[in-house]
């Protein structure tokens, strides 16, 4: 370790400039809430190794001139035709941003069922700042560290939803993301607020996708209320360019008996980290924190996440796999607090990574805090080689070892995509995974017959 | 079909084949007993080509050429064919996949066409009947949660679907009781035929009451000490390998 780092606060001199500009500016509350965070950035900086929790995850060094502020135009980079997860056939509602730019014409909400809200955060500053003021003034996790603070500095764009209680919504909404293709590269400070009401039901899908080689910066904040006996499943997949930096936060606050089931497929990004803060603050509340991410070249993929279980009877369960090939890097930081009045807690921690190459490198962290008496939590993790007998078993019944491996891997993955409940999705999912693994080698012709 | 001259082999710097001659002719059956730690795996890893086992003297022919020389799954698509001792489990790969990508794939190799859902169910299905295995066997991930009988015919059932010139069994008859033998042993012996060399490699002689071998070899400390028609699997199961330097187990 040499001297200790000096504070990194990219970004503080843009804020003048754009403040005027941001969304909602002008309403008094927002302006003191972003001037606050500021303060708070400035004086946090962006994460070093120094935090615990980024021991494992350095970002690099960035100063403000590596990026500019996303505007109005970078939103209009994109005319063709939009990628989607889904089969085409498959009914959903969409919401396209591009750059973060809210793109109405792209999207596709008809069919939205009464009671379902969904629009960029710059309308519902608008339409109703009192909600804003509500959710967003405070943060749930507060800003604890300065990614956040930055982030509640600047929220120049992002998705909020809202879902009335008893509301089902059938479909599946999915936020297509897409990212690049601009001048120069771009920073990006999403805020999405995603509220769904007691006893209400809705599955969101947001797919993350580099346009081009090139890079640029998303540090996105996504505050979660799942209500009493309300259902969220909130799939996520990045598949952010080879240079890209993708740094999200989530932090989600579950009801009694509700459920919030959270799967992050990731597959792109010189630099992701997932951070989810998930707190279960009601009796029987249920959340599973579930990942794949499948990494190649010299991607970094970081999954960080915090269950706290407040309350008694809520269980919670994470499943995380990971594929790592030539250089790339994985990171898997799981903690678990059961406090004092949560009896009955029942937790359950699974973290596996395959390495395919000898430069590949995992890093895993489980972290329980247990201050209850009567709690189940378990945990287990492991790191590993494909299984050369597999494969050799495999090529004897004459599968070649390019497609064996695959098969393998494929086979190691199923375990984690088992968690996701919706079948579109985890079909969607497994899809995107086949299409990750390398195409298949043929052989030599030489001893081929006739 | 196959023709093993003067092999040495070792595994981790320690020799345990020491100069092995046999040849098996299209049409026959042979069999290599031996007690464990013989050498008997090793020359089934060889012939299937399993990385770490090196050769180093004597060569493996397989119709004339040189086996060593080809990738294990290019063995396959020649035609060559192991059963193994313990059949490997496959978490999350349905039986059925790998049966069909293992048809497929030997079917590219060959240049042709490779078969749709439809015929290989069809294929599949007539080779399930005879050997009784049941569509949940099919369904579920290969070999998973599959009791030992099981796993045995479904190394049979792979061995019929990809219709080998040159089956080699390694210890099929382990973990068998008698009903599951005799369903393996009706298997193998379906598939005999005048195209078809069968190697047959087991500790015990009772697999060979019921696939009747032409041939019979003794393997002990790397080498076949002694070889003869069917009558000596009676021999040995009577006397033991004691004379061949092995004590009594």
């Amino acid at each position: 370790m040499s001297n200790a780092p000096t504070l990194a606060t990219p970004f503080v001199e843009q804020f003048d400039v754009a403040r005027n500009t941001l969304p909602g500016h002008g309403l008094a509350w927002l302006d003191a809430r972003r001037q606050n965070s500021l303060h708070r950035y400035s004086s946090l900086g962006l994460p070093t190794a120094k935090l615990e929790s980024w021991k494992y995850t350095r970002l690099p060094r960035i100063a403000s001139s590596d990026f500019r502020l996303a505007g109005d135009a970078d939103g209009n980079v994109v005319t063709g035709k939009i990628p989607s997860l889904f089969h085409s056939s498959t009914a959903r509602h969409t919401l396209v941003f591009v750059n973060g730019h809210y793109r109405a014409d792209l999207s596709n909400l008809d069919d939205l069922p009464d009671g379902v809200r969904l629009e960029p955060l710059n309308v519902t500053l608008q339409r109703d700042p009192g909600l804003c003021e509500k959710y967003l003034s405070q943060s749930a996790a507060g800003d604890g560290e300065g990614l956040s603070a930055l982030n509640a500095a600047f929220m120049d764009s992002g998705l909020v939803v809202q879902i009335d209680p008893g509301v089902v919504v059938t479909q599946p909404i999915e936020v297509v993301r897409l990212n690049g293709h601009t001048s120069a590269p771009v920073v990006r400070h999403p805020r999405n607020l995603i509220i769904v009401g007691d006893g209400a039901q809705a599955t969101l899908v947001h797919t993350h996708s580099g346009l081009e080689v090139g890079g640029y910066l998303t540090n996105a904040v996504t505050d979660v209320i799942v209500g009493r006996a309300a259902k969220l499943r909130h799939y996520t997949v990045q598949g952010e360019t080879l240079d890209a930096i993708h740094l999200s936060s989530v932090n989600v606050e579950i009801g009694g008996d509700a459920t919030y089931e959270s799967f992050a497929l990731a597959i792109g990004g010189r630099l992701s980290r997932q951070q989810t803060h998930a707190r279960l603050a009601g009796r029987g509340g249920h959340c599973n924190l579930s990942g794949a991410y499948l990494m190649r070249g010299r991607e970094h993929c970081d999954n960080t996440t915090v269950i706290e279980h407040l309350t008694p009877d809520a269980t919670s369960r994470e499943v995380f796999k990971g594929v790592l090939d030539d250089e790339s890097r994985g990171v898997f930081q799981g903690r678990i607090v059961v406090h004092k009045d949560a009896q009955r807690t029942d937790g359950h921690q699974l973290s596996r990574a395959l390495l395919l190459s000898d430069r590949a490198e995992m890093d895993a962290k489980p972290e329980l805090e247990i201050y209850a008496d009567d709690v189940k939590c378990s945990h287990g993790m492991s790191t590993g080689q494909l299984d050369e007998t597999s494969l050799f078993y495999m090529q004897s019944r004459g599968i070649p070892e390019a497609q064996a491996r695959n098969l393998l891997i494929q086979s190691f993955m199923g375990e984690a995509l088992e968690e996701v409940s919706n079948p579109d999705v985890r079909e969607a999912m497994r899809q995107r995974i086949v299409h990750w693994l390398p195409a298949h080698c043929y052989r030599s012709e030489e001893w081929r017959e006739g | 079909m196959l023709e093993i001259k003067n092999l040495h082999a070792s595994v981790e710097g320690k020799e345990i084949l020491k100069g092995i001659d046999l040849t098996i002719n299209a049409g026959e059956i042979h069999a290599i007993m031996g007690p464990n730690g013989s050498g008997k795996s090793t020359l089934s890893y060889l012939i299937a080509g399993r990385d770490g086992y090196e050769i180093t003297e004597g060569e493996i022919l397989y119709n004339g050429r040189d086996l060593t020389e080809l990738a294990p799954e290019d063995r396959a698509a020649e035609g060559v064919f192991l059963a193994f001792q313990y059949p490997v489990e496959i978490p999350g790969v349905p039986n059925t996949t790998f049966l069909k990508e293992a048809v497929n794939a030997r079917r590219r190799y060959h240049g042709e066409e490779e078969l749709d859902a439809l015929q290989f169910v069809k294929m599949l299905r007539e080779k399930t009947r005879e050997l009784g295995i049941s569509d949940d066997m099919l369904k579920r991930a290969v070999n998973v949660g599959f009791s030992g009988g099981e796993k045995k015919r479904n190394e049979i059932l792979q061995m019929a679907v990809l219709n080998p010139k040159l089956a080699v069994l390694d210890e099929t008859d382990s973990g068998l009781d008698i009903d599951a033998l005799k369903v393996v042993s009706d298997g193998v012996n379906q598939l005999r035929s005048p195209d078809r060399a069968i190697l047959v490699i087991t500790h015990y002689q009772r697999l060979l009451d019921h696939i009747v071998p032409d041939f019979v070899h003794v393997l002990a400390h790397g080498r076949i000490c002694r070889s003869g028609g069917k009558e000596l699997a009676l021999e040995l199961e009577e006397k033991g390998y004691a004379e061949y330097g092995v004590a009594a187990e």
